[in-house]
């Protein structure tokens, strides 16, 4: 009997032969992301008058699997700002242990200086900008929400290459695309938004989630939604679509059992 | 390896159970799906004159038909004390992959910024003109994937504008439109500002007829034709629109403007 602690568990060699370790081994080159594989989809978000209004469904996808259906995908940093993540889920948990780690290190500085919405987004902006460049990327589109500098309202977008962009609304994936007009509706440009009332951008947002939920696959009536202001932030992480109507649904022709 | 674990000297030979497997995870090599780049759209453009210098870009950023923003500026103030920019004499426009672009800005931001507190004196624009084009080269087999242009005024007091590939290749020339509608504008500003293909009527016959004489042309009007060139690529390019900023550069400093574009 073998016993050295390395051929423990192993099939015996004087009946298997000697154990191939080559089969062990991954002699290819090193391997980075190169698709993402448990996928959140859409965040929302819209400034208003004293602040943003974020929200992300609770549903993390694998490929058309709703695999879970417990996701929190908005994650509040040091009580100023939310962050909203799409895309790959393990690199949002990545980056969430990035953040606290982050969060951390700033509490303890003797400034008593918080990093804002603002300093947040640039941060994060520059890892996801390195990874691209190493190959590596962070597979993530995100919404960077709170208040800036001059605690004006602040709202940005950072992506998997390192994109950035602000607008008086965003939306990541299919929100770009459903989301983004209805917003864009109520706050065209900075001024309209600065007009805003918590309850317009509310239920803004809210409108724009349900039609993301009527019309995105990969979409769940779980939702995250959270309000930034200067007062705090005021995340819930348990709410449900409200007040659907699927009156539509036997307008829609052309598929599915009956065709005309 | 597999030695280090056999008690029967006979078994080091060829074994039977796995000889099947392959040595390495796969044959070739596996197929690289992530593409670092993008294109985020847009449009940039600059004259020269006798004593101003005038950079001009569309505020729009895309990503394929989606509008990402409507306010997203790729003309930027470069090598000021302090992060407001306001003492700064250089301007420099990117356009293409906006994260680049962005990467691009602050490295040669940082250099004029160092230049400025090692030497006393601000960079002039021939000297930041190479050192772009070395920062570019420099990343030629990984490139910023963007169109640079650079814009001051030279030791004389004349308008300069330089122009660059993503790889650093540069030439200073009296105007260049760069960007999506390029290739709109450009010609439009090759016969109004260096008056190609204008000749003096009745002057001769074919290869005799005379051009029209070329001469520096003032800033309202440059102004003016920067306005009237993104109008029409706004009419006939869908990435390019929103907004026009303009930074004019004269003596007394840079001086900005910003006006609606047609945000279809």
């Amino acid at each position: 009997m073998n016993h050295l602690p390395q051929a423990w568990g192993r099939p015996r060699d004087d009946v298997y032969g000697a154990y191939d370790s080559s089969y062990l081994q991954n002699g290819g080159p090193t391997q980075h992301t190169q698709r993402p594989i448990v996928t959140g989809t859409s965040v929302v978000a819209l400034k208003f008058k004293d602040g943003v209004v974020i929200a992300a469904d609770n549903l993390a996808s694998y490929g058309s699997l709703a695999r879970f259906t417990d996701v929190k995908r908005l994650r509040k940093f040091a009580e100023t700002s939310v962050v909203g993540f799409g895309g790959d889920v393990s690199d949002m948990q990545y980056l969430d242990r990035l953040l606290n780690s982050l969060d951390i290190q700033e509490a303890y500085g003797s400034s008593g200086h918080t990093l804002n919405a603002q300093n947040l987004h640039t941060y994060l902006s520059k890892v996801l900008y390195k990874r691209r460049s190493d190959f590596n990327p962070l597979w993530n589109q995100l919404l960077v929400a709170g208040l800036d500098g001059e605690s004006k309202p602040f709202l940005a977008a950072a992506d998997l290459l390192g994109t950035t962009f602000s607008s008086p609304s965003l939306a990541t994936g299919y929100g770009a695309h459903l989301a983004q007009p209805l917003l864009r509706n109520v706050a065209p440009d900075e001024e309209a938004a600065s007009k805003l009332s918590l309850e317009q951008a509310l239920e803004a947002v809210k409108e724009s989630m349900k039609v993301l939920f009527y019309r995105d696959a990969r979409s769940m009536d779980k939702y995250s939604i959270a309000v930034i202001t200067k007062d705090g932030i005021d995340l819930k992480e348990n709410e449900q679509l409200e007040k659907q109507s699927w009156a539509f649904a036997d307008q829609i022709r052309g598929y599915g059992t009956q065709v005309n | 390896m597999s030695a280090m674990f056999s008690q029967n000297p006979l078994m080091n030979g060829p074994n039977y159970s796995f000889n099947q497997a392959p040595a390495t995870a796969s044959g070739g090599n596996t197929e690289h799906s992530f593409y670092p780049y993008t294109d985020n759209g847009g449009s940039t453009l600059a004259i020269s004159g006798n004593d101003f210098t005038i950079i001009a870009g569309d505020t729009r950023s895309t990503s394929g038909y989606s509008i990402n923003s409507r306010y997203s500026p790729k003309v930027f103030k470069i090598g000021g004390t302090t992060s407001s920019q306001d003492d700064a004499n250089l301007v420099l426009s990117v356009v293409g992959f906006a994260a680049d672009g962005e990467a691009l800005k602050e490295r040669l931001d940082a250099i004029v910024k160092m230049y400025r507190y090692q030497h006393g004196k601000p960079m002039s624009v021939k000297a930041c003109a190479q050192r772009l084009s070395t920062i570019l080269y420099g990343k030629r087999f990984f490139p910023y994937y963007v169109t640079a242009i650079l814009g001051g005024l030279d030791e004389e007091g004349k308008g300069a504008v330089y122009s660059y590939d993503p790889v650093g290749s540069y030439e200073r020339e009296q105007c260049r439109a760069a960007g999506a509608a390029a290739s709109l504008i450009m010609p439009f500003l090759d016969n109004q500002v260096n008056f190609k293909n204008q000749y003096i009527p009745g002057s001769g016959e074919g290869h005799a007829l005379q051009e029209r004489e070329n001469i520096p042309l003032p800033k309202d009007e440059v102004e003016d034709l920067v306005k009237d060139a993104f109008d029409s690529a706004v009419e006939r390019h869908i990435e390019v629109g929103d907004g026009l900023q303009m930074l004019i550069i004269t003596k007394a400093g840079i001086e900005e403007k910003y006006l609606p574009l047609k945000k279809d």
